[in-house]
């Protein structure tokens, strides 16, 4: 498929992407568990992917954009082993895995 | 557009909703699936090495992970389980509509972008060009962050097995002096 197919039909993308986007950041707005926040990141993340990609469809630029989704996944792949950590850390610290208990810094 | 990528954008936008609402581990499947489905968009979109590195990535490790995680946490009961249900359905009902307004919205406003078709005749580069080539800061950047991130794990972890050896030492030294006594 060509750039001027991608450019024809961007909207549709532009629009899946931003529905990813929006259920990613109402993920984490609304959860209280931190596996669950995390997993709203990722969604996020998929939603960054799905359009740096577009954007090299359309400009025809895709070599670009490959190059640089694939940063973004090794970022991605080495955030989200850093905070499965973490929230694991966190669970043995206090027994559970709910923000609420995040308070030792409040204040 | 082709039906395959109408479908493959209503199947993603589905399974998005349905990994925001259901249960964790239910949720990190749908996690798998939303990457499966944006790996096949990649490939829809000519982006084959992005898409193979988000599928074997993404769906794969960041699951694996996602699972190890949830299992070394604790489960909870099926109280517990219930009122987690019911609150997560009344917090996440208006995620429902939230979404469809927004997809419409922006179906519906018709923005558009200021975008020209790139000449015929362009060079194409292959992403390994790129990667090596022009972007060779980022693979100094993407191997930075490997080894921090490499570290930080190795920290954490080596913290809890620290601590672990500690009480097994404990637990050893009471069971002498029980036997002793």
């Amino acid at each position: 498929m060509t750039a001027g197919y991608w450019i024809e039909h961007y909207r549709a993308v532009a629009s899946a992407a931003g529905i990813l986007f929006v259920a990613g950041l109402y993920c984490i707005l609304f959860s209280r568990n931190l596996l669950r926040i995390l997993l709203g990141t990722e969604l996020l993340t998929k939603s960054v992917t799905l359009l740096l990609v577009l954007a090299g469809a359309v400009t025809g630029r895709v070599a670009l954009a490959e190059a640089m989704v694939i940063t973004v996944v090794v970022l991605e792949v080495v955030a989200v082993a850093v905070a499965a950590g973490l929230v694991v850390g966190v669970f043995r610290h206090h027994g559970a895995t709910r923000v609420r208990l995040l308070t030792d810094l409040k204040g | 557009m082709t039906y395959v990528t109408e479908a493959l954008l209503v199947l993603l936008a589905l399974v998005a909703l349905w990994t925001v609402q259901t249960t964790i581990l239910r949720a990190a499947i749908g996690l798998a699936l939303t990457s499966a489905l944006v790996t096949a968009l990649l490939f829809e979109m000519g982006a084959r090495l992005a898409a193979v590195f988000e599928l074997s990535v993404c769906a794969g490790l960041i699951t694996v992970v996602f699972a190890s995680t949830i299992s070394m946490t604790r489960p909870i009961d099926d109280a517990e389980a219930a009122r987690c249900r019911a609150r997560r359905k009344r917090r996440f009902h208006p995620a429902f509509f939230l979404v469809a307004l927004v997809g419409v919205g922006l179906w519906a406003t018709g923005y558009a972008l200021e975008v020209t078709a790139p000449a015929a005749s362009a060079p194409l580069a292959s992403a390994r060009e790129v990667l090596w080539g022009a972007r060779r800061l980022d693979l100094v950047g993407q191997l930075t962050v490997l080894f921090v991130g490499v570290f930080a794990v190795v920290v954490l972890f080596k913290e809890r097995a620290e601590e672990r050896a500690g009480e097994a030492g404990d637990r050893a030294g009471a069971r002498t002096e029980e036997k002793a006594a």
